[in-house]
């Protein structure tokens, strides 16, 4: 990704009310009118956490006659692969070490059964 | 190999991961708080367990020390069964949000167990925070990416 994109993007999904636009976008497209309703915010405000996320390539408008819809760009998913992956990465090491407590559980019950059968032989 | 899936229809985050174990075997991994405080990780913060009753309708509390800073996770073991664990999730210092989270142990029958691990949020923008969480290490790297290109005025 190139390097303005990548920090158009960070700065337009660092506020919350333009994220929360995306996260309703990345279900359906809505109109203008339809992002606008949970915010108590002018149209203009709307429009313009619009533009900026339009200028990072986060959604689209398409042309032609209103009300025009607005369309989440998946490919901006890019940053969220980028944090999927990291999520992704921490849980395979996670799952390693888990790897290598199962794997030293049996040998461990071994040694627990001769201690307890140990214990038995002293009692 | 893990594989990670963000649902985009309901905010739901799926882990899915092969082991080379029994349905049991893994089943007390994730029960027996020793075994437990030994995995969970990661690598730099040590997990001390606070509280753990691993039964249908008990709890657990659980703090991840790092050099004097402290992460508590507390949650309810909902339901424990041979083939599963449905619990709740919460980091302490996000109290409002919690994870339902149901872990199935899927016996692959060639010695191999799977685990499907599915967690649900109450909504897609706590779902994102949580990706982003235990991330802050990539977050850093990102911002002091762009930070970089602020003082280098690429940008």
């Amino acid at each position: 990704m190139p390097v303005d994109t990548l920090s158009r993007v960070f700065a337009a999904l660092a506020d919350p009310t333009r994220r929360d636009m995306v996260a309703r976008l990345s279900t359906a497209d809505a109109t203008v009118n339809q992002l606008a309703e949970p915010h108590q915010m002018t149209l203009q405000a709307i429009y313009k956490h619009l533009r900026v996320l339009e200028e990072a390539g986060v959604v689209s408008r398409a042309t032609g006659p209103q009300p025009r819809p607005v369309h989440f760009e998946a490919g901006s998913l890019d940053v969220m692969d980028e944090w999927i992956a990291r999520y992704r990465r921490q849980a395979e090491d996670r799952y390693q070490r888990l790897d290598r407590v199962l794997a030293e559980m049996e040998t461990e019950m071994e040694t627990e059964l001769d201690a307890e059968t140990d214990g038995d032989e002293r009692a | 190999m893990t594989t990670v899936e963000a649902d985009p229809a309901v905010p739901i985050i799926r882990i899915t991961r092969d082991f080379r174990a029994t349905p049991a075997q893994l089943l007390r991994a994730h029960t027996d708080p020793r075994l437990f405080a030994r995995w969970v990780g990661p690598d730099s913060l040590r997990t001390r367990i606070d509280h753990w009753d691993a039964r249908t309708g008990g709890s657990f509390r659980y703090v991840s020390v790092r050099e004097g800073e402290e992460f508590a996770f507390r949650g309810c073991f909902h339901e424990i069964r041979p083939d599963r664990i449905v619990q709740t999730f919460t980091f302490e210092g996000s109290p409002d949000g919690v994870l339902l989270e149901t872990l199935r142990f899927d016996d692959l029958l060639d010695g191999r167990t799977r685990l499907r691990t599915q967690s649900l949020v109450d909504s897609f923008e706590a779902r994102d925070a949580w990706l982003r969480s235990g991330m802050d290490t990539g977050l850093e790297e990102g911002y002091a990416k762009l930070e970089r290109m602020l003082t280098d005025g690429a940008v």
